[in-house]
């Protein structure tokens, strides 16, 4: 990793330059919500003029960008009594300008899921190995919550991290290609005062957070709670939508589903995100559903996310970005719902260590 | 100014990576075929009942026949082009490179396709995937296979591997259990393997017709008509997830060891890799993990019987 400094205007100019030249994403203004606010999403963008700089976040991830909504997994070409299968696992290189740490980290842990393992996903590690991404710092929303998922800093995962310092960016540059790229603009060395200013920045987006959740010791508490009534409690609000899922940054469940081409000559297999909220997740051949229950399907996304799974080493996958909370319709964030088991797991334990003196 | 165009030629996989901290294929990948099946043909039809039917497939390329080798237990994800992929138990013995049999119930919309094809038509499989029966733990003591219904199919590949190295393994029984007598699969194999393989199988069903003259009633009332030696058992336990739970605490009850009665498992598996999460049980994936499972891991499992 390489340290340097920027003027706002060269970085600007820096980003306009490699925008032009590739094919680009970056947070664009899409729309406006209710009270007037700017809705964010990543875009396509052509110039640097598209890019809102200073967004606060954007309601989808940039997930669907490595792990398309819909994304061909092979061909098949039929003639006469046979057929043609053809795999592709080629991409185009893209550039993502603007991501925020946790987006960054959920990259990282989506690298974890797709590349560990007995068979790593070859169409995940191309788009991967061509993406070239430039991260930003931010001050948090009030309902982020990324520090307790200890995600609100980043150290890989990216080719450019910039952190705002007043009138420069501090850039981390982490790879070469970046830095080849950067060799052409005016960059100077960090001085003392420089990384004064970025430990301040530190500091200022460190006490920023007003969202706490307390995950120390969740995945006991969630295996405790297993049978819990709060579940079914949620459940009962939830809508099964699945709007939680496609906005967040690390749900990478997906079904393969096949379709026939509209002449008959061929058909396409591909991979379809999917949420685990839908009332078909579990269900197999027969009609047997193992979760006929919007608790249980709840339950189920809230241990996939805090307390992890045997495929990512039992790591909670939760980056704090806290979108599936405002996106969700019936008003569930995981805030309230970690709470709420915290609350009743830990009355429950007062009862416990109480009881003595009642007796 | 530098070129900033990102479009370095050649194969993708193959660029220079823009990021370097990034995990790269693990060595089995490199001969592992992903998402590219091989193409089988089938040669055989079986009708077994007017939901199932076993279908013989043979891969057609030489090469990848040679390639293909399983262990009983395991699965292989089943594509026919156009209708979709899905799970299916390998049924005949991991021995025979010359034939893949399938027990396949017509239920959903690719097993649906399956039954319209005719003979010669062309599919293609993916795998094998998945754990399998631990065959040489098991050698040397006695062995008891349970199914019910449909868990005939994926027992038939230990039974066969029993029946090629009979000699390692001493008591050998079977017990086979179905609602209907129509609904025995396999009724012509049984004498063959009474005899051949020297296995004592012994069947039930739950509501007999005035032709069936065995037995009736529920799979377990078995258990009573001969003696089980718990310390020298080994347990092999296939069928719908309600009969798990009837016989597998029958077993534990009679003193098998938890880890030594072995169950499979089964979910709608998309990909059969560890990456889609729908045949998750608890925190475990039955297409990387299972689909055999210890009577153990099972109960520790949450949700999964």
């Amino acid at each position: 990793m390489i340290y340097k400094v920027i003027s706002k205007p060269e970085f600007r100019a820096f980003v306009d330059a490699l925008v032009r030249a590739n094919t680009s994403y970056g947070p664009r203004q899409v729309d406006t919500d209710r009270h007037g606010d700017p809705i964010y999403q990543f875009m396509p963008v052509s110039s640097a003029d598209d890019i809102a700089f200073d967004y606060t976040v954007t309601t989808s991830s940039a997930k669907h960008l490595l792990m398309p909504f819909r994304g061909e997994l092979s061909r098949f070409n039929f003639s006469d009594s046979d057929w043609k299968q053809q795999v592709n696992y080629e991409t185009q290189p893209i550039v993502l300008i603007g991501l925020r740490p946790c987006d960054i980290s959920a990259i990282n842990i989506l690298d974890e899921v797709m590349l560990k393992g007995p068979y790593p996903s070859p169409y995940y590690l191309a788009r991967r190995k061509n993406t070239f991404i430039i991260g930003m710092d931010h001050l948090p929303l009030p309902d982020c919550f990324c520090k307790s998922m200890n995600r609100h800093t980043v150290n890989h995962g990216f080719s450019l991290f910039c952190s705002d310092i007043g009138d420069r960016y501090y850039l981390s540059i982490n790879s070469a290609k970046a830095f080849s790229c950067l060799k052409e603009f005016q960059l100077d060395d960090p001085t003392d005062e420089d990384n004064c200013r970025l430990i301040e920045r530190r500091k200022l987006i460190k006490h920023s957070f007003e969202t706490n959740i307390e995950v120390s010791g969740l995945p006991v508490f969630l295996d405790i709670e297993f049978d819990s009534p709060i579940w079914q409690k949620w459940g009962e609000k939830c809508l099964s939508c699945g709007s939680c899922a496609m906005v967040c940054p690390t749900c990478y469940c997906y079904s393969v589903e096949e379709q026939f081409d509209l002449d008959l000559k061929g058909s396409t297999r591909e991979s379809h995100l999917y949420s685990c909220n839908l009332v078909d997740f579990a269900q197999v051949a027969g009609g047997h559903n193992f979760r006929p229950r919007s608790g249980d399907r709840l339950k189920y996304r809230y241990y996939h996310h805090y307390r992890g799974f045997a495929a990512n080493d039992n790591q909670q996958i939760c980056v704090g970005c806290n979108r599936c909370g405002r996106t969700c319709l019936a008003n569930i964030n995981p805030k309230d719902v970690i709470n709420d088991l915290r609350l009743e797991r830990e009355s429950c334990l007062t009862c416990v260590s109480t009881s003595p003196d009642k007796a | 100014m530098p070129d900033m165009r990102f479009n370095i030629p050649g194969q993708s996989l193959n660029r220079e990576p823009f990021i370097d901290k990034i995990p790269d294929f693990q060595k089995k990948c490199e001969v592992m075929i992903t998402d590219r099946g091989y193409k089988c043909k089938i040669t055989n039809i079986v009708p077994l009942t007017s939901q199932e039917k076993l279908f013989l497939l043979r891969i057609v390329d030489p090469m990848e026949r040679v390639l293909f080798t399983f262990r009983p237990g395991q699965f292989l994800m089943l594509e026919v082009p156009g209708y979709g992929e899905s799970p299916i138990s390998i049924s005949s013995s991991s021995s025979n490179q010359e034939f893949i049999e399938l027990c396949i119930r017509k239920a959903g919309h690719v097993t649906s396709a399956m039954f319209e094809a005719k003979q010669g038509a062309m599919v293609s499989i993916r795998g094998p995937f998945g754990t399998s029966f631990p065959m040489e733990a098991m050698r040397g003591h006695n062995v008891l296979m349970v199914a019910g219904g449909l868990g005939i199919a994926p027992i038939r590949a230990p039974l066969f591997w029993i029946g090629n190295h009979r000699d390692w393994y001493k008591d050998v029984r079977m017990l086979y259990g179905a609602k209907e007598p129509s609904q025995l699969l396999f009724n012509y194999q049984f004498e063959e393997w009474r005899k051949v393989s020297n296995v004592n199988l012994m069947t039930i069903v739950e509501h007999p017709d005035d032709s069936w003259k065995g037995r009736s009633g529920m799979i377990t009332a078995l258990f009573d008509e001969f003696p089980i030696d718990p310390d020298n058992t080994f347990a092999i336990v296939c069928g719908p997830p309600v009969m798990f739970k009837f016989v597998c605490s029958h077993l534990d009850r009679l003193g098998i060891p938890m880890n030594r009665m072995f169950v499979s498992l089964e979910r709608r598996m998309h990909c059969g890799m560890g990456k889609c999460c729908r045949c998750m049980v608890g925190s475990t994936f039955t297409c990387l993990d299972g689909p055999v499972f210890d009577y153990w891991s099972v109960m520790n499992l949450k949700e999964a019987i």
